[in-house]
């Protein structure tokens, strides 16, 4: 599929959706909330995504931006999924029951930046001490005995 | 002679050899035939957090190979360690993990802080919430190694360091026994 044709798909999934070719992937902004019904779409649709390779964070001081990477090893085509998230209360459905792997990776994101995610099984910290306050990877982050500031 | 060459290089037994008909006979004090022996077989422990890692098991192989200097069995476990060479970044969860090794070696134990990261936190000194600046906020350190990671010679240079300052009585442990004694 070329990338007019995938935009073409995901606007009749996802009408709200708007696109960004300038990187190396084919970037698609979508909300919050139509993030789950487009990537069960994605997965079981036509486009075959069953490889998530990368899902990140990104603290842009005013939001968070949930990144999703995805593949399909059948066709060899990746695609950037984004959701925009408000600082406050990030909120985000779960992709671990789409991707198994979502899962360690939400919990990874969920103790960086503190987003919390619905419906996932075990949302835990992942490396950090259970009893680790704040959220280290966020802009925002203040540790006045571990970090020596530049 | 300086001491410290004394000690170092030119001479193979610490005494002196009086000849006697068919034989001689050493004169030496019981204290630096310990340090002696201690020095020339010093085990280290299997440790490594991160990239000096590589470059101490590279110190280990054929090329570079530590067993000339004694240092040749690499022990799995702290109790039959006598030094605990620190290759690598040590983490705020990895620090507890350290004491413990160290608490768990026999006494006489000495310990080798290798590159940047055991030295001060290194490249991880600034803005970060999880890095230790320092191995010495932990354990006592014997020897310090600069380089990020040291080349295999400034590890071998430290291992014989080690071993002169023990020959010389001069690690931490010996000084204190003296002032205990």
């Amino acid at each position: 599929m070329t990338n007019e044709e995938i935009k073409e798909y995901i606007t009749t999934l996802a009408p709200a959706a708007t696109f960004d070719e300038t990187g190396e992937w084919l970037n698609i902004m979508v909300t919050a909330e139509e993030l789950k019904p487009l990537m069960l779409a994605l997965r079981n649709g036509k486009m075959q995504m069953n490889y998530l390779f990368c899902l990140t964070c990104v603290d842009f001081k005013t939001h968070l931006t949930m990144v999703y990477h995805l593949s399909a090893t059948s066709h060899r085509q990746s695609i950037v999924i984004k959701a925009n998230l408000n600082l406050e209360q990030p909120v985000i459905e779960t992709v671990c029951d789409i991707w198994r792997t979502a899962e360690f990776l939400e919990r990874e994101v969920f103790e960086m930046f503190g987003v919390h995610f619905t419906n996932h099984p075990d949302l835990r910290k992942l490396i950090l001490e259970d009893d680790f306050k704040g959220y280290p990877l966020r802009k925002d982050f203040e540790d006045p005995i571990n970090m020596i500031k530049l | 002679m300086e001491l410290k060459e004394k000690i170092a290089g030119n001479e193979p037994f610490p005494g002196i050899v009086h000849d006697t008909p068919g034989g001689g006979i050493v004169v030496s004090t019981f204290d630096s035939i310990i340090n002696w022996a201690r020095s020339n077989s010093l085990w280290p422990l299997s440790f490594a957090t991160s990239c000096c890692g590589i470059e101490m098991m590279s110190t280990a192989s054929a090329k570079y190979d530590f067993s000339r200097f004694g240092f040749e069995v690499a022990r799995a476990s702290p109790r039959q360690a006598d030094v605990i060479i620190i290759a690598g970044t040590i983490v705020n969860k990895m620090a507890p993990v350290l004491k413990r090794l160290y608490d768990q070696m026999a006494d006489p134990k000495y310990v080798i802080a290798m590159g940047a990261c055991a030295i001060s936190g290194g490249p991880f000194f600034y803005n970060t919430y999880s890095v230790v600046k320092g191995a010495d906020h932990i354990i006592p350190v014997d020897v310090y190694i600069p380089g990020c990671p040291p080349r295999p010679e400034a590890l071998l240079h430290s291992l014989i360091s080690l071993q002169e300052k023990i020959k010389l009585g001069m690690t931490r442990e010996q000084i204190r026994g003296e002032f205990k004694g």
